[in-house]
């Protein structure tokens, strides 16, 4: 099973700010077993989504050399249920961030409903425990084509944000096979 | 210098908003692990809101000394010793460590930090 709680992202400001989407879908599995006879997005897979937003954006940040993990879940509010054929606006902040991790804040829209709040919590996995790459960098800057961050992915200024250089001579090595 | 009632509510509302307790439970006696539930994890967190809250910086280590609770130097079969306690001493004038010195268990560290200390913490700060 894939674990990609979010479809694409549409803004995307390096260290600042994002905002991806979410269609949900009523050929989604969980939405059928989640509380049967009412078919809704569970909250946890939304809260799930505005941490892959913000992870993604933070882990961007240090060109993705950190290693992101949501160490908390500090806040979350929700103010009606997602159902089929919702899109999710999904919308984050990086209020903060440090060597130790960051703090982040978000929203999830239908319209102009607010659907959820939550603030998170980031941790970078310190380097003597961290072991591994969590990805194979080919894969993983596949995923980050595929959710539009190199497409529409900016600086504060304006530039346009590019795929780490480690990652493109992994894409080149694999593709040089 | 800003007033101790003042600083005692920004402190409370920090400790509200990163544990997820009541404001009523956040007493100035009450301890941020035993009382208010705090876990590691938490105390990032806290250091995060004080800071932004009072603008201030807050060294990482200064307000939870796990450098000093870590180090085989000063603890010896889960316990602080005397060089360690003064260390704890000298790098935390805010706290009031005479009962953790009863029973200084690096186990019960955790339990000793009280909302007054943080407050205490925060005025040598401001």
């Amino acid at each position: 099973m894939r674990w990609f709680w979010i479809d694409r992202y549409t803004e995307f400001i390096h260290g600042k700010s994002a905002t991806a989407i979410k269609n949900v879908s009523f050929s989604e599995p969980h939405l059928v077993d989640y509380v049967p006879g009412f078919p809704m997005m569970p909250n946890s897979l939304i809260v799930e989504g505005l941490a892959q937003t913000g992870g993604l954006l933070l882990g961007e940040y240090s060109q993705f050399k950190e290693r992101v993990i949501l160490a908390k879940l500090a806040k979350s509010e929700f103010h009606r249920p997602a159902f089929p054929g919702d899109s999710l606006i999904y919308r984050v902040e990086l209020d903060r961030i440090d060597k130790d991790g960051a703090v982040m804040t978000g929203t999830s829209h239908v319209g102009d409903d607010l659907q959820a709040e939550v603030e998170i919590f980031f941790v970078h996995l310190a380097e003597e425990v961290a072991g591994e790459a969590l990805f194979f960098p080919a894969d993983f800057l596949r995923l980050l084509r595929n959710l539009a961050i190199y497409d529409i992915g900016i600086d504060i200024d304006g530039n346009r944000v590019e795929p780490p250089p480690h990652m493109v001579d992994a894409e080149k090595n694999l593709s040089a096979k | 210098m800003a007033d101790q009632e003042e600083i005692f509510e920004k402190v409370q509302a920090a400790l509200v908003d990163a544990l997820g307790v009541d404001d009523d439970e956040v007493t100035p006696e009450a301890t941020l692990v035993g009382d208010l539930g705090a876990e590691s994890i938490d105390f990032l967190d806290i250091v995060f809101r004080l800071e932004k809250t009072f603008e201030i910086e807050i060294p990482r280590g200064e307000l939870f000394p796990e450098d000093v609770l870590s180090n085989a130097e000063y603890v010896e079969e889960g316990k602080v010793n005397a060089a360690g306690l003064a260390l704890l001493k000298e790098r935390m004038p805010f706290a009031d460590l005479a009962k953790f010195e009863e029973n200084p268990s690096v186990a019960e560290f955790g339990n000793m930090l009280t909302t007054n200390d943080l407050c205490r913490f925060v005025a040598s700060k401001v």
